[in-house]
């Protein structure tokens, strides 16, 4: 049986610096995945190859049995892989609406002519993409700030409606991309409830980069440790924790 | 004070956000409808104007206003679509099936013009649009048999199914296809692709994270603004009766980059603003420069100036008011002044008049702030 989602042996080179070097793992359907290491460890960088910002010198991604490494940034998104940005990467100058709505791009089947007429099937779509806003809104407590432009919004919320649009997308597979960087201790509990609520109650499997060690154990199944683009270890919160080299990196002994 | 609380998605669909709304546009329309009537021969012309360069201000909107795409070559368009109109007036074809011609012809102009802009952002994609200007200008003259080069084309008087069009029935037809224009830029912003143009204008990355094509959002919007202003360049063209390369030159796509920037960026109105203020530019420097030298001359006489100086100073004033630059002098200082104090534009500050009305008396200067801010922090370079 192959696994849900596998990255095998990838690498990417910058010029002469090996950003992430021979990297393999793999998520289950349903996990909480967790990617921790020091800063410039390649956690990042491994992101933008899995959300096909970078393209990989080497090595394969398999999501669902098919391999996504030559598909482009817009194709995974189509296959249900959603992703948040580490540096937030809302569109400013819209409303929190217009933010969500722009994540149900991959569902409306409606052509530009077809817009530019405003035809029912327009108007139908519409609705249902409104109604599925508003339902992921609910769950991440939106709705009050609405119709409020990102400019407007405080950065703790910002982080929030990156996540509740990359929900939008409709995703099988969810990116977070630090999403703890930034917030105070009660937005951070709060992020970690929704991870986990996001993950039982709408089923959706996480994929993250995170340093808050406090949010990597309450939340994770697994967690891989990163160190010079290399895999230093791979397991449970408590034992990558523990691990000797991982030790070594963050304490530098 | 009154509140708007929206109590079904339905309600979205709405043309108009509010009952007022729809009562004051119902007026607006009555007004333009009895305007014929009731002004004078040259201001229903410049009323023509005003309609022509608000649908090039809405097709400027659509491009670079929702999809963020520089372009210093919108005069090209323009010229594709009043010759388009020209060649085939000549040859018999009725005016409603070129109306229809010249926009799909520009568009796919505009969509070939929309390739470079796959790799080409802010500035290099500007210089490359201008680029295009001068070739389309430069093809217009040297192309004789087809464009009689400089020597320019006439057009017959506009007609509409075997009726002549008199300045009134070209005013309705101008306003009619401004109405549709408008009509189909507000379907265009609130549906997919005009959610897609937005996230493309504020983050290229996020929306293709997102799963938006960017390539050929951005391409479509080529095509939709070109599209727009090839329909107004067939009205531009009758409207003048006569149309020659030098009409469609650099200083023209300049015009309409001022519309949007004078209007606002962001918001469709702002293009009609826009529109007003820069074709009610031209009269209100005639009004000065026949005003300003009497009124000098008056304010002399009442402070009892000594005949020598006064003679000084009434000359000066008077070449300041008939320099030819002037017209250039006054636009570069308006565009200057509004990007640093209104980058919001005519609109921006018709928001704000509204807001202070509407929250009186507790309105305060600063709510407006933010709305300022967001528009600085965005990356629309």
């Amino acid at each position: 049986m192959t696994a849900y989602f596998e990255v095998k042996n990838i690498t990417i080179k910058f010029g002469g610096l090996t950003a992430v070097d021979n990297v393999s793992f793999d998520i289950a359907e349903g996990e909480i995945f967790t990617i921790i290491g020091p800063n410039g460890a390649g956690k990042t960088t491994l992101f933008n190859l899995i959300s096909r910002l970078y393209t990989p010198n080497a090595g394969h991604i398999i999501f669902r049995g098919e391999d996504v490494t030559k598909l482009s940034a817009q194709q995974i998104a189509g296959r249900g892989i959603a992703r948040t940005f580490q540096n937030i990467e809302l569109f400013e100058s819209a409303s929190t609406l217009q933010n969500l709505l722009v994540g149900r791009h991959r569902h409306s089947t409606t052509s530009t002519w077809q817009d530019i007429l405003r035809l029912k099937k327009v108007r139908d779509e519409e609705v249902a993409h409104r109604r599925a806003v508003e339902e992921v809104m609910d769950v991440l407590r939106l709705q009050k700030y609405r119709d409020t432009p990102i400019g407007g919004l405080p950065y703790g919320v910002r982080k929030v409606v990156e996540v509740a649009r990359a929900l939008c997308v409709g995703p099988s597979l969810l990116l977070l991309d630090e999403p703890s960087s930034g917030l105070n201790v009660e937005e951070t509990d709060a992020m970690a409830e929704w991870i986990l609520e996001i993950n039982n109650r709408l089923g959706v499997t996480v994929l993250m980069v995170e340093h808050d060690m406090s949010l990597v154990s309450r939340v994770s199944d697994r967690v891989l440790a990163l160190n010079y683009g290399r895999a230093m270890a791979l397991g449970t919160s408590e034992e990558v924790q523990s691990h000797p080299d991982v030790v070594a990196a963050y304490l530098g002994a | 004070m009154s509140a708007h609380v929206k109590t079904s998605y339905q309600q979205s669909e709405q043309l108009f956000p509010s009952r007022a709304a729809a009562f004051w546009y119902a007026i607006l329309t009555a007004v333009m409808i009895a305007a014929p009537f009731v002004i004078e021969p040259y201001y229903l012309s410049q009323l023509v104007f005003v309609l022509i360069y608000a649908i090039v201000g809405i097709a400027m909107n659509i491009l670079s206003g929702q999809a963020g795409q520089v372009s210093i070559g919108h005069a090209a368009f323009l010229a594709i679509g009043a010759y388009t109109a020209a060649i085939s007036a000549k040859y018999g074809i009725p005016l409603p099936v070129y109306l229809v011609l010249a926009g799909a012809f520009t568009g796919l102009i505009g969509y070939l013009v929309g390739l470079p802009a796959l790799r080409l952002h802010g500035i290099y994609l500007a210089i490359a649009t201008l680029a295009f200007a001068f070739i389309v200008e430069e093809v217009i003259t040297r192309w004789e048999h087809v464009t009689n080069g400089n020597e320019g084309l006439m057009l017959p008087p506009p007609a509409l199914f075997g009726l002549k069009l008199g300045p009134y029935g070209f005013f309705y037809l101008c306003l009619g296809v401004t109405v549709l224009v408008i009509l189909a830029a507000i379907n265009i912003i609130r549906s997919p692709t005009g959610r897609a143009f937005l996230a493309i204008r504020d983050s290229e990355t996020a929306a293709r994270s997102m799963g938006i094509d960017t390539a050929r959002y951005k391409t479509t919007a080529f095509a939709i603004s070109a599209a727009i202003t090839g329909t107004a360049g067939v009205l531009y063209a009758h409207k003048l009766s006569y149309i020659s390369p030098e009409m469609f030159s650099l200083s023209v796509s300049i015009d309409f980059v001022m519309i949007i920037i004078i209007g606002g960026m962001l918001s469709l109105r702002g293009a009609v603003f826009g529109a007003i203020f820069m074709i009610m530019v031209d009269p209100m420097l005639i009004v000065v420069k026949d005003k300003v030298p009497q009124m000098t001359e008056a304010a002399m006489q009442a402070i009892h100036l000594a005949e020598p100086v006064a003679r000084t100073i009434q000359a000066g004033v008077v070449r300041v008011v008939g320099a030819p630059g002037l017209k250039s002098l006054i636009f570069g200082l308006i565009i200057i002044l509004f990007i640093i104090f209104e980058p919001m534009g005519l609109d921006g500050r018709w928001s704000r008049v509204k807001a202070y009305f509407r929250q009186f008396p507790l309105y305060r200067p600063t709510s407006a702030r933010a709305q300022r801010m967001f528009l600085k922090s965005e990356r629309n370079r």
